[in-house]
């Protein structure tokens, strides 16, 4: 099975602003991205189940001339909060590595 | 429309960060009539506006201002800060400014400073409120008075409008409170005319100084050249060079759309935006678009959520490594019928969590079955509560469980590894960012106060 890991040459996490995280995945080529960048694994689910966001409110926008996917959603608590374990958030894409993907 | 190109130095992601002193002798050699730079930013959490304390060390700040503040000078151009202070609240621009002033006495010179105040009056907010003119941005709800009340420092993030007001008037240095990094470097160009679309947009790129560039530590800044159908980017560091990958992903950076940047006034599009290499280190930019929109001022609010104390182990114990996952959970109940059985506390009025350095601290979550255990672990115990003294109170009760809470039940006391003594630390408050919202304005300086300090006639008087 694939994995985000396999088809991505890099792939980061930050907040952007204190109320949103913002995931870049850049592919590895434009084969890969081509056949994964609308793969449904990578939908507003995975980040309900991860991160606990409102699925409602993912966004997510092809850059076809970097071949590289945006994925930003608003955090279950502000940045900073009692229970913050990630200030910046940019720890947080190692959660979506081993996602497997779909076609 | 301009009559020349205008370009502008950035010299550096945030004041503070270490500007060269050769990257802006290269800059002004190549004809740059303007410094501009942002100071700080809502990204390193809510403690700097809450409390109206910089981020950066005294020194640092000093030693770029001393830098930008000297080459402005001397070639008699104006030098624009944004964000002063890092939150850019009053006492965060009062405290640059007094270093502004210092400086100069240093170097001799006598440059007249405007300081832009955005801190906002709550009983202001709560009528304009009132009025309908505050909305909500997603995910936050309308705005209702105990949040605004909640708020230690309120301040309204400013657009280009009132530098612009500053310069025409012959500002040497603007100081600013809180602003988008992208008004701040748009602000002298708009002034001279350029178009919007390539002013806004350069200063996205620019806004991280080097960052856009195809080897951001090799040096500090950029150089922005903007024009009347487009403009270009370059290093100012002569070694480096931007390509159009580098300058084109920038703007996705901090951004949750690749395509569509929010500002006062209006929306910058760069969806159709046309990147390619002018010559081997230089990127030409082409076809960003800026839409007019209603003026807004995006509102920051910080406040205090409660207060922390920690506590930090460490444990190399194979056994309790083995089974991580039940030994956090089982500890935790113990910590926390240990502080309500002691303490008479009920569940809301107090939190504790266990954070597992080196095994899933960072996310919080179940590492998956069959994930071999780690050498050791560090783990940090974090009270919160809604006064010091009741998180110090709660760290002390569980001081003996969290530091000989046993695997097997059965078994003689364990003791880890405290790296302190006392054990317990007060952390202080957890600071809080309150609000998402924006403010509707009529003009864009009605929110803003700008306070001269002129120092050519201090010297006469």
């Amino acid at each position: 099975m694939t994995t985000l890991n396999d088809v991505c040459r890099h792939v980061r996490s930050k907040n952007a602003g204190p109320y949103w995280v913002t995931f870049d995945l850049f592919f590895k080529d434009e084969d890969s991205f081509e056949r994964y960048q609308d793969s449904k694994a990578l939908g507003p689910d995975l980040f309900k189940r991860l991160f606990d966001a409102d699925p409602a409110l993912v966004k997510r926008f092809p850059v076809p001339s970097l071949r590289m996917v945006k994925i930003s959603y608003p955090r279950a608590s502000a940045q900073g909060g009692v229970v913050e374990r990630d200030m910046h958030s940019g720890q947080q894409f190692v959660r979506i590595l081993d996602t497997e993907l779909d076609d | 429309m301009l009559d020349a190109p205008v370009k502008i130095i950035v010299p550096v992601g945030s004041l503070g960060a270490g500007v060269r002193e050769e990257e802006i002798a290269y800059g002004i050699a190549q004809g740059a009539t303007a410094i501009a730079t942002d100071a700080g930013s809502t990204d390193s959490g809510a403690a700097y506006l809450a409390l109206g304390i910089s981020k950066n060390n005294r020194g640092s700040v000093k030693r770029d201002l001393t830098i930008l503040m000297k080459a402005g000078a001397e070639a008699g151009i104006p030098l624009i800060v944004g964000t002063c202070g890092q939150a850019g609240g009053d006492k965060n621009l009062d405290w640059t400014r007094e270093l502004a002033i210092e400086v100069a006495g240093e170097l001799g010179i006598h440059p007249r400073i405007a300081a832009l105040y955005s801190e906002q009056d709550k009983d202001e907010l709560k009528a304009r409120n009132a009025a309908g003119r505050i909305r909500p941005l997603p995910p936050l709800g309308p705005l209702d008075n105990d949040t605004i009340e909640a708020c230690d420092h309120i301040v309204a993030a400013m657009g280009a409008e009132p530098y612009i007001a500053a310069l025409e008037k012959g500002a040497d240095i603007v100081l600013g409170g809180r602003t988008t990094d992208t008004a701040v470097l748009a602000s002298f160009a708009l002034m001279k005319g350029a178009p919007a679309g390539p002013a806004w947009h350069a200063a996205k790129i620019a806004e991280c100084g080097g960052q856009c560039t195809v080897a951001p530590t090799s040096g500090s800044g950029v150089l922005i050249t903007i024009g009347n159908d487009g403009f270009e980017v370059e290093p100012l560091n002569e070694g480096n060079r931007c390509s159009p990958h580098s300058v084109s992903a920038h703007m996705l950076y901090e951004n949750s759309d690749p395509f569509r940047l929010i500002e006062p006034g209006g929306v910058l599009d760069v969806t159709d935006a046309d990147y390619q290499q002018s010559d081997e280190r230089t990127v030409r930019v082409s076809g960003s678009r800026w839409d007019t929109m209603p003026y807004t001022m995006k509102l920051e609010g910080a406040g205090t959520a409660g207060y922390q104390t920690v506590m930090l182990i460490g444990i190399q114990d194979p056994e309790v490594l083995g089974r991580l996952d039940e030994f956090h959970d089982n500890m935790l109940a113990v910590l926390q019928e240990r502080v309500r059985s002691t303490m008479g506390l009920k569940d809301d009025e107090f939190h504790i969590s266990l954070r597992l350095y080196g095994w899933n601290a960072v996310s919080g979550d179940k590492p998956p079955e069959g994930t071999p255990p780690p050498r050791e672990v560090g783990i940090l115990f974090v009270a919160t509560a809604e006064s010091q003294e009741t998180a110090s109170q709660i760290a002390k009760a569980c001081n003996p469980y969290f530091f000989h809470f046993p695997i097997n039940l059965d078994e003689e006391l364990p003791s880890y590894g405290f790296a302190f003594s006392p054990a317990d630390i007060d952390r202080g408050p957890v600071f809080e960012f309150k609000l998402n919202h924006v403010v509707e304005v009529d003009d864009p300086c009605e929110l803003v106060r700008t306070d001269w300090t002129d120092l050519s006639k201090v010297e006469a008087a």
